[in-house]
């Protein structure tokens, strides 16, 4: 099932020369740039592995697609995300985080019954394979 | 489209292509802010009009691979290889070699690291950092200590090897030191010196051209000299040339920087009234007259000197 979250996940997969222009933009904007990895995308995960520090200052995408091809060798089959961090107010906050790798066969999330205290059921999503 | 798959241009204007890049105002700058340094302006045209000559090939379908501008500048202290430098990273920004056209000036602690494994890490930063601009590494020789065989410099010279040979385009790296320390360690680093083309060695400054400049940097800080004080500086070069630690237009800047305090000095200790401006931004013969470089006579005189 496709994982949808983050900008242009509704699109077509982005080609290298996209990510290059859309880390371009964030380099302009003064936005640091992380690099992110996981093997659980349930949206409920916010705490992705981090490849490497967030890089605060780059001129030039270069330096973010060289650290992206490394982190693509060293893990194929996971989900990798390109976070872009506004320090305007003060803090990092994320203006932009898009989606740049995913595994060849992507988990199904299941919606799963839970019996819970008394007769109550809750649903949730369940990564599944 | 009636016109054959190709459509490359049969001829290219030169002079045209040259005044579009807006490199000859760089030129311009260069010769009107620089002093001096002729064979390194020359070399730095030589290097504009190739870069010029390769776009116009690249344009017609001649060309495809990028020229190595890897460059090394070797001179004494104080001959203006880092000015060079920053100008040099804007004159390749005009011609499009590099993207973006910024400078990251760095040394050996900047790239090599304290312990084992911190050392690629802190490399790989820096080189991040200059991606599309131009690294510059001052005393380059430092990142090698013949001394050491464990010494972590190696690494650092590795991955900046690695770098320099397959990211041509995206950055250009400029070593500088001193001509003596820099030939030694070329011929401990041979695979450095076949990657770089560009060897610029930066001549010492005659009398003349460091009373010019000397006279730059005052116009720079609105100070200006009295006549009987640039008559005084220009005997000041001579004889500050001869003493030790001589470092060309560093020890002009020092001795200006030295002649302004004596003038403050002067100023509060002799002013009876409001000043004007023009006493304020001259620098008269007394401020210089009381430099120990006049009266420290012989340059091995035991004595320390400032």
């Amino acid at each position: 099932m496709r994982i949808t979250q983050g900008c242009f996940s509704f699109l077509p997969d982005l080609d290298d020369t996209q990510i290059n222009a859309q880390v371009e933009y964030c380099l302009e904007q003064d936005w640091a740039i992380g690099i992110e990895y996981t093997d659980d995308p349930h949206p409920r995960n916010n705490y992705w592995e981090m490849w490497g520090n967030p890089m605060f200052d780059l001129r030039d995408a270069k330096g973010v697609m060289m650290e992206l091809d490394d982190c693509r060798t060293a893990n194929p089959d996971h989900y990798i995300r390109i976070n872009a961090f506004d320090n305007t107010r003060g803090w990092e906050t994320v203006r932009m985080s898009f989606i740049v790798n995913r595994p060849a066969k992507e988990p199904k999330l299941d919606l799963a019954r839970y019996d819970r205290h008394g007769r109550t059921q809750s649903y949730g999503l369940r990564a599944g394979g | 489209m009636g016109e054959p798959a190709e459509s490359l241009p049969q001829t290219i204007d030169l002079a045209e292509e040259y005044r579009t890049s807006g490199v000859d105002e760089v030129l311009e700058e260069l010769d009107r802010e620089l002093v001096g340094l002729k064979p390194v302006k020359q070399r730095i045209r030589e290097i504009a009009a190739l870069l010029i000559v390769e776009r116009a090939r690249k344009a017609m379908g001649l060309s495809h691979e990028t020229p190595t501008l890897h460059m090394n500048f070797t001179g004494n202290p104080g001959t203006g290889k880092t000015t060079v430098a920053l100008r040099m990273a804007n004159i390749l920004h005009r011609l499009g070699y590099v993207r973006k056209g910024h400078l990251v000036s760095v040394t050996r602690d900047d790239l090599v690291g304290q312990y084992i494994g911190h050392t690629a890490p802190k490399t790989k930063e820096v080189l991040k950092r200059a991606m599309g601009g131009v690294l510059f590494i001052d005393e380059a020789y430092y990142l090698y200590r013949p001394d050491n065989e464990r010494d972590y410099g190696q690494e650092a010279i590795e991955i900046l090897l690695q770098v320099m040979e397959n990211n041509r385009e995206d950055l250009v790296v400029i070593l500088a030191g001193y001509s003596d320390r820099m030939d030694r360690f070329f011929e401990s680093n041979p695979g450095f010196r076949s990657r770089i083309a560009h060897h610029l060695d930066f001549p010492d400054y005659d009398d003349d051209e460091l009373l010019a400049i000397s006279e730059g940097m005052l116009a720079g800080q609105n100070y200006h000299f009295d006549d009987e004080a640039k008559v005084l500086m220009a005997r000041y070069i001579e004889l500050r040339r001869s003493q030790p630690h001589f470092a060309n237009a560093r020890s002009i800047r020092n001795a200006l920087d030295r002649a302004r305090l004596r003038q403050a000095n002067r100023l509060f200790s002799s002013a009876t009234g409001p000043v004007t401006a023009e006493e304020l931004s001259t620098i008269d013969a007394d401020d210089i007259k009381v430099s120990r470089v006049f009266t420290m006579g012989m340059p091995d005189s035991s004595e320390g000197q400032s």
